[in-house]
């Protein structure tokens, strides 16, 4: 299959504030986030990035979404790496966060064609586009109110619709459904499927065991910024669910539940 | 690219322009605020510090020669005599100390034919007068008898005249006035309203789409960083300009009423020529872009709006204080050095443009250096922009 996505031996430490040190309860002045972190992607599938909170599968998107950049190791994209290259990966990925909001004082509609210029997409194909998309979300109903005015779901589709303005060959959603209601859960979880069926590359963090299983071709299991584990659902879920394997894996890594 | 820098500047003009509350304390509430403010005051002063021309002013004297009383009512004083004898003094003085009367009087009995001839013994006659300071009325009338009193004096010695028959001494221009008055007070004014404009804008724009997470959005598009910090400057130097201007407006308005100045003699902008207008939009313009640049660069610093605001309060001080500087020393200085010195040199430059006496070479100056410092702070902006420690720290 063809590699749409590589990384290679990604590292990223982060220097803690006193304020983050008393929170964590730790003396030490750094914290690696992520360390030597190797997967791939390929074009056309759904790669799940399962972990718990802080074991550091923001901090990869983010550096995927050149939001940051990794102390070592690179990331391509189609042979474009997010180190030397970051503007033009901004052009090829979606990236959809629940730290990215968008404007409240705005419209989906406003802010659909605010970002489609931004991406630099003709009017018609944006018009098209945006018909489609916004009637398949059923955005059509609230295109006018601000996003203010919209409920969490209602925001969540909007996000969503609006990370995918230019059409890109890869998607990277952070912790897509949380916060969601069951029914927008669904609507996400059945458009990501809908993205591999056109041929997108989904990278999907969560730590949601039901949705990896659901969604995913492929699964990376991240503990304290390593990887644990990177193989198919199919081989990972064989003998065992999918967080008893999780569950196998952390106290493999030497994970402590009660510390958590 | 460029039109993603004109897509960034649309996009907060649209939100500025169309959002209620925004348009309503950004822009309208500053200039009405302003006029009612510096009106109040004006009015407030002027009875504070003045009496009305009508004001009837109550004087009881003792032994009141006929000359002071003659020479009191051709002064133009509005004021009613009143004669008392000698024995009534202790409780005139009670009524003065408890505003019941503006002044108390008392004259020797022989005091007319005793100025006439240098009195007996060759010795001068006193006289006492009883004011009470607390009482703005009575401080007045103190004030207008004791003019009243000197004035008659120097008639008697006369041993020279000054000025005597030439009604326009001053020979100051009327607009040379105006200029003085202007450039004492404006610069000062104007400075503050700019910077409060850029400080009730530009922490929300940057601080507050930090704090929201929004900006993020923004910076995940192949937008350039360089755009962004550029489209968001031109767009905060418009808006502040914006809020700015009406505070120009308000002040303006009001500044006849704050100086206590009648109708005939109203504030005019006659004075300038179409070039002075010019040269002052120009100073005003690239002030406003400094000004955005330094608040934004703070702004990006801090992790919410509540921050930059406290941020920025220093540099607010320090602007204010080189905004007082402008008030004093006779018009704006000329060596070149000081008009590269940031927001001084737009202060400087303003004054000598109020007061109409300003060198272009200066004033240019002062246009290139605001720009030359408005376009390093949106470079310094563009790295923040790009800085994932400035940009996503927590904490």
């Amino acid at each position: 299959m063809n590699e749409l996505l590589v990384v290679k031996d990604l590292k990223k430490t982060f220097t803690l504030s006193a304020k983050q040190r008393k929170l964590e309860r730790t003396n030490e002045t750094r914290k690696v986030a992520i360390n030597g972190l190797s997967f791939s992607a390929y074009k056309g599938e759904i790669f799940g990035l399962l972990g718990a909170n802080g074991a550091g599968k923001t901090t990869t998107l983010r550096i995927l979404a050149t939001l940051i950049s990794p102390d070592a190791g690179d990331a391509w994209m189609d042979g474009v790496s997010v180190r030397e290259n970051p503007a033009k990966i901004r052009g090829k990925i979606g990236f959809l966060t629940g730290d990215l909001r968008l404007e409240e004082f705005f419209t989906p509609n406003y802010l659909y064609d605010f970002f489609s210029k931004l991406h630099g997409i003709d009017e018609d194909t944006a018009a098209k586009r945006k018909k489609e998309l916004f009637g398949k979300f059923g955005i059509d109903q609230f295109a006018e109110v601000k996003i203010a005015n919209l409920s969490t779901g209602m925001k969540q589709k909007a996000s969503l619709v609006i990370s995918i303005v230019h059409d890109p060959d890869i998607v990277i959603f952070d912790e897509p459904t949380n916060g969601l209601d069951v029914l927008t859960a669904k609507i996400v979880t059945d458009f990501l499927l809908e993205l591999k069926q056109y041929g997108k590359t989904v990278i999907l963090s969560t730590h949601i065991f039901s949705l990896i299983e659901k969604v995913c071709d492929r699964v990376g299991i991240i503990i304290d910024g390593k990887m644990a584990v990177c193989d198919t659902l199919q081989n990972l879920t064989k003998e065992k669910s999918m967080e008893e394997r999780f569950f196998e894996y952390y106290e493999r890594m030497g994970g402590d539940l009660n510390e958590k | 690219m460029k039109s993603n820098v004109m897509l960034i500047i649309q996009k907060e003009l649209y939100r500025f322009f169309t959002d209620k509350r925004m348009l309503v304390t950004t822009l309208i509430l500053p200039g009405l605020m302003i006029f009612l403010l510096y009106t109040f005051m004006g009015s407030a002063m002027s009875g504070m510090f003045g009496m009305d021309e009508d004001y009837e002013y109550g004087v009881s004297a003792v032994s009141l020669p006929a000359s002071i009383k003659q020479l009191s009512e051709n002064s133009g004083m509005n004021v009613v005599f009143t004669e008392i004898d000698t024995a009534a003094v202790s409780a005139v003085k009670t009524d003065v100390s408890e505003n019941r009367l503006d002044l108390l009087m008392v004259f020797p009995e022989d005091f007319d034919e005793r100025i006439m001839g240098r009195g007996d013994n060759g010795s001068v006659p006193n006289i006492e007068i009883y004011f009470n300071a607390a009482s703005t009325a009575s401080s007045e009338a103190y004030d207008r008898m004791m003019f009243v009193l000197d004035t008659y004096e120097s008639e008697l010695t006369n041993l020279f005249d000054i000025n005597k028959d030439i009604e326009d001494a001053d020979l100051a221009k009327d607009e040379d006035m105006m200029g003085k008055i202007l450039s004492s007070m404006m610069p000062l004014l104007l400075i503050i309203f700019l910077f409060s404009g850029c400080m009730a804008i530009a922490p929300e724009s940057i601080a507050g789409e930090k704090e929201r997470g929004t900006i993020a959005t923004l910076l995940v598009t192949p937008m350039k960083r360089w755009e962004l910090a550029i489209g968001k400057t031109v767009s905060l130097g418009i808006l502040a300009l914006c809020s700015g201007v009406s505070s120009f407006i308000g002040t303006f308005a009001s500044l006849p009423n704050l100086m206590g100045m009648s109708g005939s003699e109203s504030m005019t902008m006659n004075i300038f020529s179409a070039a002075d207008y010019i040269w002052l939009v120009f100073i005003i313009f690239s002030t406003v872009l400094l000004l955005v640049a330094m608040i934004s660069i703070i702004s990006a610093f801090a992790k919410s709006v509540k921050e930059a605001s406290t941020m920025v309060m220093p540099l607010m001080i320090i602007v204010m204080l080189i905004g007082v500087s402008g008030m004093f020393g006779d018009g704006a200085q000329e060596s070149v050095i000081y008009y590269l010195i940031p927001v001084y040199n737009s202060v400087q430059a303003m004054s000598g443009i109020f007061s109409l006496h300003y060198n272009a070479v200066n004033l240019a100056l002062t246009i290139a250096s605001n720009l030359m410092y408005a376009g390093i702070g949106t470079f310094v902006l563009t790295r923040m922009f790009g800085s994932e420690t400035v940009m996503f720290s927590k904490a």
